[in-house]
């Protein structure tokens, strides 16, 4: 079985983002970039299948400028046997993402293709079941459990209430969520050998991926932000506060 | 322009969230299709019926979309598209997986989690875990996006539309079929939903506090239980009880935050919040900048004491 995973690079969640005064959008000059937490997860529960023998190769594959590679290379040095780069400069919505990854996967033929939830930047959570509908795939979002059958997968989702379970017959696209799995760190030999894998590079261009953006960004402004109240010394003050202060019991 | 919203239903019952959904439909100007689908959907669709605002209410019992299983209703869904101009649905878990890959099929654009229309092609989401508000006009055909139910009013009801019953046979789609599911169903408001809700972080040390500390102030408030990543992660509480970035995106009346110190991620499942309470023993926790009311004590002393202040 071969297993896809796509992995976006995105600004560190712990970094507290800065605005560009027009509002037209988030300054991301020297701002610390990582891979999706959601896309090391299913980085890890990838590398997890080739490790118990269900998957014979893992590929990563990212759509981005240049500096993507750092993030593959840091997909490859968690185990990923290769790489596929899809540069562009230009900003990509899910839409043109999933368009991209179609065709990639046409050529690559996976059996599973895993993606992160949701980006930890633009929170669409989109592109994994955007993807499904294009390649006309079963999906499962949400994963929290993944086992392999014979020719199928069984995945627990986390749905509002509490779990779902579903069964997809292979080819199937899912979504990964947070307790899938914990993923590992790269060791500093595997981090090394990553640097001889193999990364390929090709252009939305050559596959054919109409990229173009259907949405327009007219601003991005501040949230309200939220200022603090008082400290109150007991149970009691908290309680009489409520009732009477903030009406709130 | 006509727009098309989607019902939130269990177990034959209305959710709330989608008189909500319905309100933001509204706003875009123009009459709502309000379509029921998944269980019971006879059941539900009399009960849609009487929502203000709701021209028609279109429902399918086909049994392949009971489930709610994606690829049969994005189907379903993308085959009524044509007389839409916007899709509308709440953003839950069901339809968060379904309408995107309902916008894939008719080659649009899909937009998640928008907190305000301004415009019929225009509107207010959340970027960067709630830090920034990006205002976005498609230039799509046809609109497709979820609403955060938190900030958009209860459409009220006292009409009594038309029931349409859709002919389209609608084939089991064998490749994705329903296992089953461990459904959590208990006495308590809904966390989406509920008026008051009191969260338990990696302060609560252990399930066993959730359940002698937290719940009986729960029963007090008529309040719903929520939990940080940190406690769900450390097997204190189930993980639909998440509240964050990546979880449930609350924001009732009263939020009582225990024992949770106030990560950036957890804030944004719940900062907008009228009234937040944070209670915990560490004076310097990132919770109290936002917290109306703060309470530096041991939770295992303040929540019973709580408790019986409540009284």
């Amino acid at each position: 079985m071969k297993v896809l995973v796509a992995v976006k690079r995105v600004v560190d969640p712990n970094v507290t983002i800065r605005l560009k005064p027009d509002g037209s959008g988030v300054d991301l000059a020297g701002a610390k970039m990582v891979m999706n937490p959601f896309d090391e997860i299913a980085i890890e529960e990838a590398v997890r299948l080739r490790e118990v023998g269900e998957a014979q190769e893992v590929v990563a594959v990212s759509v981005g400028p240049g500096e993507t590679v750092e993030t593959l290379r840091t997909a490859l040095a968690m185990g990923a046997d290769r790489a596929r780069l899809i540069r562009t400069d230009t900003l990509i919505e899910p839409l043109g993402v999933s368009k991209v990854l179609k065709a990639l996967i046409d050529d690559e033929a996976p059996d599973l293709v895993f993606l992160g939830k949701q980006a930890i930047d633009d929170d669409m959570n989109a592109t994994g079941q955007m993807l499904a509908a294009l390649l006309d795939w079963p999906q499962a979002t949400f994963a929290s459990e993944i086992v392999v059958k014979e020719g199928a997968i069984e995945v627990a989702r986390e749905v509002d209430g509490g779990t779902q379970t579903v069964v997809l017959k292979l080819p199937a696209v899912v979504t990964t969520d947070l307790r899938l799995n914990t993923p590992r760190y790269a060791s500093l030999p595997n981090i090394m050998k990553a640097k001889r894998k193999p990364v390929d590079e090709i252009t939305p261009d050559a596959l054919n991926a109409d990229v173009e953006p259907r949405l327009t960004v007219l601003a991005v402004k501040d949230a309200p932000r939220r200022v603090g109240g008082r400290k109150v010394g007991s149970t009691a003050e908290l309680v009489s506060a409520l009732r009477t202060e903030a009406g709130a019991l | 322009m006509t727009t098309l919203c989607l019902a939130e239903h269990h177990n034959g019952v209305l959710s709330v969230a989608t008189a909500r959904a319905l309100t933001a439909a509204s706003a875009l100007d123009g009459p709502v299709h309000l379509l029921v689908v998944g269980e019971k959907p006879i059941e539900v669709a009399a009960n849609a019926a009487r929502l203000v605002g709701v021209e028609k209410v279109l429902c399918s019992d086909a049994a392949a979309l009971a489930h709610l299983m994606p690829e049969p209703t994005a189907a379903l869904i993308a085959n009524l598209a044509d007389s839409y101009d916007a899709i509308v649905a709440p953003s839950t878990a069901t339809w968060k997986s379904v309408l995107p890959r309902v916008a894939a099929l008719l080659d649009v654009m899909y937009i998640s989690d928008v907190t305000a229309v301004v415009a019929a092609d225009t509107f207010e989401r959340p970027i960067y875990a709630g830090n920034a508000i990006q205002t976005v006009r498609s230039n799509d055909r046809i609109r497709v996006l979820t609403v955060r139910t938190a900030v958009f009013a209860v459409a009220p009801e006292g009409s009594d539309a038309p029931v349409e019953m859709i002919e389209a046979t609608i084939a089991c789609d064998d490749r994705a079929t329903f296992l089953g599911e461990a459904i959590t169903r208990c006495e308590r408001p809904d966390l989406a939903t509920a008026r008051i809700v009191i969260s338990g972080g990696r302060g609560m040390q252990s399930k066993e506090n959730f359940r002698t500390l937290i719940e009986p102030v729960a029963d007090k408030l008529g309040a719903a239980i929520g939990a940080s990543r940190a406690a769900v992660d450390a097997g204190y509480a189930p993980n639909d009880q998440q509240v964050g970035q990546t979880g449930k995106v609350v924001a009732p009346d009263l939020y009582i935050a225990v024992g949770i110190s106030g990560a950036i991620q957890h804030l944004a499942g719940m900062k907008d919040s009228k009234v937040i309470v944070a209670i915990n023993k560490d004076v310097d926790a990132p919770i109290f900048r936002i917290a109306d009311y703060g309470l530096v004590a041991d939770l295992v002393t303040a929540l019973p004491e709580l408790q019986s202040q409540l009284e």
